[in-house]
């Protein structure tokens, strides 16, 4: 393992964990399950690029360009959709996830199907570290505020949220903006990391593996975010050398996960400065540590949720 | 207080509350009784905007109420919905700020917490604990304290003995009475028709989406049609059913 590949399989770690926060934010403490988040990656990726290449932005405000087209986006989408009850919401950001990519592999401005080559690779390691730090730290604040607050509300009972005088529609509306934000950030890393942009890369399977790192990770919990989306990018490419059996092995271990723990791995409580402490205490200072990733990410917290 | 007149709400094709007409005055407690799907909690969805109503109007002091649930509750009306919906995952304590959530003066907040300690003991005791661990009666006395939080003028009661043992049902009516004391009016729907006449001023009766009757609770608790038909009293020979 030389560290060009080891380099590579980070970079992808921050590009999914950008994009996984997001949707965490969705699924995990607003309580919508979203089948569609490759197709606000799409936007973001092609938007991001059209940004850069075409309009002639740097780099950072092409990707921040993407990730508010993918924002924009959201907003109809969200207006028409988010009335839906439940599976039926699910069932629109499906179709919606699909349009998308049927609309890119048709439209040839775009390079159509056959895709978008010549984009200059510019996501570096250090860049994708800052944008999914950043991601985690603004995430981090925003759970702990009034805002998630409310969302959180909308989680647990709708109707009581409302009639404790929430607007649900508008904190919906929000966490889905919010989502598809982040969504096309990651959309924007991923096009200037792989320097080409294919409607195929955003289809339903993408879709799915962002929302199954929210659920392996665990509802309501940004650290059990971090830690699953770093953990289901790295796990395939430590089994590479099943060959095959490592799609086997992946499945396999997700659905252990979901039997062992189905509250997923941190299942609602997060890592903290406090967690370690309290971690420590029993078995002295010889504790085996956590993953570093995981520590970055608790830093922002405010301890395990009461 | 509150007015509601000729309120007409559809579900699909279904007509599920034909030109209803309500009224509640400051200090009362109103019931509303009715069987099953006679459009009782349609009635109070309708109230704080969480049904959109076709046709009709609803006042509140003479001016029309807000059409969204947070407009309402701005204006001082505050429904305790039925079956218990507490946010399962937060602590009593934070499931009662949350129910002062439109509201900023920290003062009079602490206040009103303090009130709803004092009226539900049961919850003081149990502020750190996770709502969805508490019993169904400390579950009902929570989502009527997270009503109480926002400081409402008008309180709409849905269905709170529902499930609930007798000795709780007594608690539950015997602070209704006691809120009502204070000042806050309430407009309660109750299945219990027996316990909700007993404690209201007046009454409107619910069939099948029309006001069938109205007047005072103590002349409804002693009509002979609602003693048949609501509180399992036989007339003679006539059966029930």
């Amino acid at each position: 393992m030389n560290w060009f590949y080891i380099k590579g399989i980070l970079i992808l770690c921050g590009i999914n964990l950008t994009a996984v926060l997001g949707l965490s934010l969705l699924t995990g403490f607003t309580g919508l399950f979203s089948f569609g988040h490759a197709g606000f990656m799409a936007v973001g990726g092609y938007a991001a690029v059209w940004a850069g290449l075409r309009m002639g932005l740097p780099f950072p405000v092409a990707l921040l360009a993407g990730g508010l087209v993918a924002g924009i986006v959201s907003l109809p989408i969200g207006r028409l959709t988010l009335n839906l009850k439940g599976d039926y919401f699910c069932i629109a950001t499906l179709g919606f996830g699909e349009a998308i990519r049927l609309v890119l592999d048709n439209v040839q401005t775009f390079g159509g199907a056959r895709g978008w080559a010549g984009i200059p690779v510019t996501t570096t390691l250090f860049n994708v570290t800052l944008a999914a730090a950043l991601g985690t730290f603004v995430m981090v604040r925003l759970v702990h505020s009034r805002h998630g607050r409310n969302m959180i509300a909308i989680r647990e009972e709708e109707l009581a949220a409302r009639t404790v005088g929430i607007n649900a529609l508008k904190y919906k509306m929000m966490s889905l903006f919010i989502s598809a934000v982040y969504a096309g950030v990651a959309g924007g890393l991923q096009a200037y990391y792989l320097g080409f942009l294919q409607p195929k890369m955003f289809s339903m399977t993408r879709s799915t593996e962002l929302t199954i790192m929210v659920i392996f990770g665990g509802i309501g919990s940004i650290s059990g975010t971090v830690l699953g989306s770093i953990l289901l990018t790295a796990l395939p490419e430590l089994l590479r050398a099943f060959a095959l059996w490592r799609l086997v092995v992946y499945g396999a271990s997700v659905i252990f996960i979901m039997i062992s723990r189905p509250e997923g791995l941190m299942g609602g409580k997060e890592i903290s400065i406090a967690w370690f402490r309290r971690l420590l205490r029993p078995v002295g200072v010889g504790g085996a540590g956590g993953s570093g990733g995981a520590g970055g990410a608790g830093a922002g917290g405010r301890g395990v949720r009461q | 207080m509150l007015e509601v007149k000729d309120l007409n709400v559809f579900y699909g094709g279904i007509h599920a509350l034909r030109d209803v007409c309500l009224k509640v005055e400051r200090g009362e407690i109103v019931t509303i009784i009715g069987a099953n799907g006679a459009g009782k909690s349609t009635l109070l969805n309708a109230i704080s905007g969480v049904v959109k109503p076709r046709s009709g109007k609803i006042l509140l002091d003479g001016q029309p109420v807000a059409a969204t649930p947070h407009g309402v509750v701005k204006q001082g009306i505050c429904q305790v919905p039925e079956g218990r919906l507490v946010f399962a995952n937060l602590s009593v304590y934070d499931n009662l700020m949350m129910g002062a959530y439109l509201r900023s003066d920290k003062t009079s907040i602490i206040a009103d917490l303090q009130r709803v300690y004092a009226l539900f003991p049961r919850l003081s005791e149990r502020q750190g604990q996770m709502a969805g661990t508490l019993s169904g009666g400390e579950q009902q006395m929570l989502t009527m304290g997270r009503g109480l939080m926002s400081s409402p003028r008008i309180m709409l009661l849905d269905e709170p003995s529902l499930g609930l043992a007798p000795l709780l049902v007594e608690t539950i009516y015997q602070v209704i009475a006691e809120i009502r004391r204070a000042g806050t009016t309430i407009l309660l729907v109750e299945q219990n028709a027996y316990k909700a006449l007993a404690v209201a001023d007046r009454a409107y009766v619910l069939e099948h989406g029309i006001v069938t009757q109205e007047g005072p609770a103590r002349e409804l608790l002693h009509d002979p049609r609602i003693r048949q038909a609501y509180l399992g009293v036989k007339q003679g020979q006539t059966r029930v059913g």
